[in-house]
């Protein structure tokens, strides 16, 4: 697919947020493609993740926030919200100009609060970010965000492959909110994975460290699924997910988390007791 | 006006006479002699033998040639130690023909303070002079990690005749070190994580100067690229060393060591404080972003540039706790 080896290329004319040094005039990569640019690429990405399936815009049912600017490329923030939650099957997060741009999709469970979730992405060039939301009767619906940022996927993201792995599948998780029956929570879910892009140089070996990334979390409560999320090398570094449930019961959240060399980590967490 | 502050030094309490014999009394930034790279900074004689040069509080851009860090040179009996490299090859060259200007003595060390491109890319001017250079033990690995996309960037703004190589250190310093150049010795001190993970602080004994380099940032806000907990841990150990005054890494040539560490320890420690509220109460990151640590904002140049990024940098270290 041209578009993507484009922007693998490109990727290295890239800021590096951690270290905050080149914050300058970025020549950023794809700063000045048209609007027509822009759809033609979003046709052939939306063609080859939905097929012939219609995808209509709608400005109620999903919206993607994020920074219009983002000060950090290696970890933009990002908000999707769909206010019909209780028709929403899935949704699916795409960065139109990153070297691999189907960055998530999420599918929700019976114990899902779908209403809103949010993920930390890289985010590679200046570019559109679809959110793509499935609704439980088959339809598709999309909305976009314009992002600034660059270098989010190249950029070296610690001092040594070895200090970004330590700990790899440790996890935790925090939950908000009086629980009470019937109520949903909210959960943040956090494991430590490089989430390795495929981009980033070790300079010792002159070689790209391998793409290791988390590939897909299945998040349950006591048999019922909350949500199952497929990622990508979009993800920022030690993912973070933030969902909500609606808890049944005194069972613990279970999360099984596994990335595509074969690592598999399974957590669980004890709900917090309802009030009444 | 900042580029005549070398003509203050007797407000600093540094005696001028010195200073007048060795330049004649002219003031350094107004000869048309002075490299571009110095952006009509001229260079201080913060203390005896000591000369920097004032980096402004500015991004990289193709004008500039990146010389944005203090950086100089202290002059021994035998041989000159150059205190931080410079920012490109171009302002490794600028201080190299600033030192040849005024001795003829061997280059006999070159210290890279740790692997941020503002401070060591200028390493290669002094290839030549075959000088030890110092280095973190941990600045060679960081080098590794980053220092060819420092460079792939540097090429982008400056251009490759004037970026500059990466240059290794051929003397780790584990834990500390010392250099005698005749009539001073000069002592290193390895920090660990703290404004990188590869930090190296520097005392003359001639003086009593404190060069924390970057653990130091005054005007200038301070980027966070290593450990937030990890850097204030760290100002406790430069402040046990007692100096009464530092050559920061920017900011002024020369200032009184415990009101700037004071300045620099509450912008880290109300980040630090503010990040943790902030988790405690599940605040997400992009509140936390947006809203942390405003009221630091007219204290330091460029905050709007690096304080967002240094939230996010707090906020993720501290979710671990």
């Amino acid at each position: 697919m041209k578009p993507f080896t484009a922007a693998l290329a490109l990727s290295l004319a890239a800021s590096l947020p951690a270290a905050a040094l080149f914050a300058g005039p970025a020549a950023a990569a794809g700063a000045s493609d048209t609007d027509a640019e822009r759809l033609a690429r979003w046709q052939e990405i939306r063609t080859s993740i939905f097929g012939d399936k219609t995808v209509e815009p709608t400005e109620t049912l999903v919206a993607v926030e994020a920074p219009v600017r983002a000060l950090d490329a290696a970890l933009v923030p990002i908000t999707l919200t769909m206010p019909e939650k209780d028709k929403v099957a899935g949704v699916s997060l795409i960065i139109d100009d990153n070297p691999s741009p189907y960055a998530a999709n999420i599918t929700f469970g019976p114990a899902a609060d779908p209403g809103e979730i949010k993920l930390r992405v890289r985010v590679n060039n200046y570019t559109n970010v679809h959110a793509v939301v499935r609704m439980k009767d088959g339809r598709l619906f999309e909305t976009t965000k314009f992002v600034k940022a660059s270098g989010g996927c190249s950029a070296p993201m610690g001092m040594s492959d070895e200090e970004a792995m330590k700990g790899m599948g440790d996890m935790r998780m925090k939950f908000s909110g009086e629980p009470a029956p019937g109520k949903s929570t909210e959960a943040t879910l956090m494991i430590r994975h490089p989430n390795f892009s495929g981009m980033q140089m070790n300079q010792v070996t002159r070689d790209y460290t391998p793409a290791r990334y988390i590939q897909k979390v299945v998040v349950a409560q006591g048999g019922r699924n909350i949500l199952t999320l497929d990622g990508d090398i979009s993800i920022a570094s030690n993912p973070v997910i933030n969902f909500a449930f609606l808890p049944e019961g005194k069972a613990p959240v279970t999360v099984v988390a596994s990335d595509n060399q074969d690592g598999r980590w399974e957590h669980s967490f004890p709900v917090p007791a309802p009030s009444n | 006006m900042a580029a005549h502050d070398g003509w203050r030094f007797g407000a600093r309490g540094v005696r001028s006479s010195r200073r007048e014999a060795l330049f004649g009394g002219l003031c350094l930034c107004c000869l048309p002699t002075l490299g571009r790279s110095a952006e009509g900074f001229g260079l201080d004689e913060v203390g005896p033998g000591i000369f920097v040069r004032r980096g402004p509080d500015a991004e990289a851009t193709p004008d500039n040639d990146d010389a944005i860090a203090n950086i100089g040179f202290i002059v021994g009996e035998r041989s000159v130690l150059v205190t931080e490299s410079g920012g490109s090859l171009a302002d490794g060259r600028w201080l190299r023909g600033q030192i040849r200007a005024r001795t003829d003595k061997p280059i006999s060390h070159v210290v890279l303070t740790h692997v941020h491109p503002d401070h060591c890319f200028g390493a290669e001017a002094f290839e030549a002079d075959k000088p030890v250079f110092i280095g973190h033990h941990a600045l060679r690995a960081a080098l590794d990690a980053r220092g060819e996309y420092y460079r792939t960037r540097l090429v982008e703004i400056l251009g490759a005749e004037k970026a500059g190589r990466v240059v290794y250190p051929t003397l780790e310093v584990a834990d500390g070190a010392e250099i005698d150049l005749g009539g001073r010795r000069l002592t290193f001190h390895a920090h660990g994580a703290a404004h990188t993970n590869c930090d190296l602080s520097m005392r003359d004994s001639a003086s009593g100067l404190l060069f924390p380099a970057d653990l130091l940032f005054v005007t200038r806000i301070p980027s966070l690229d290593g450990s937030l907990v990890g850097w204030l841990k760290e100002a406790e150990v430069l402040k046990a060393m007692g100096a009464e005054k530092a050559v920061p890494g920017h900011g002024p040539t020369l200032v009184a060591f415990a009101p700037a560490m004071a300045d620099l320890t509450r912008y880290l420690g109300t980040l630090r404080d503010e990040t943790r509220k902030a988790l405690a109460s599940d605040m997400p990151i992009e509140t936390a972003v947006a809203t942390l640590g405003r009221s630091e904002a007219d204290k330091w140049a460029l905050f709007d540039l690096y304080h967002g990024r240094n939230v996010t940098q707090a906020f993720k270290e501290l979710e671990w706790e």
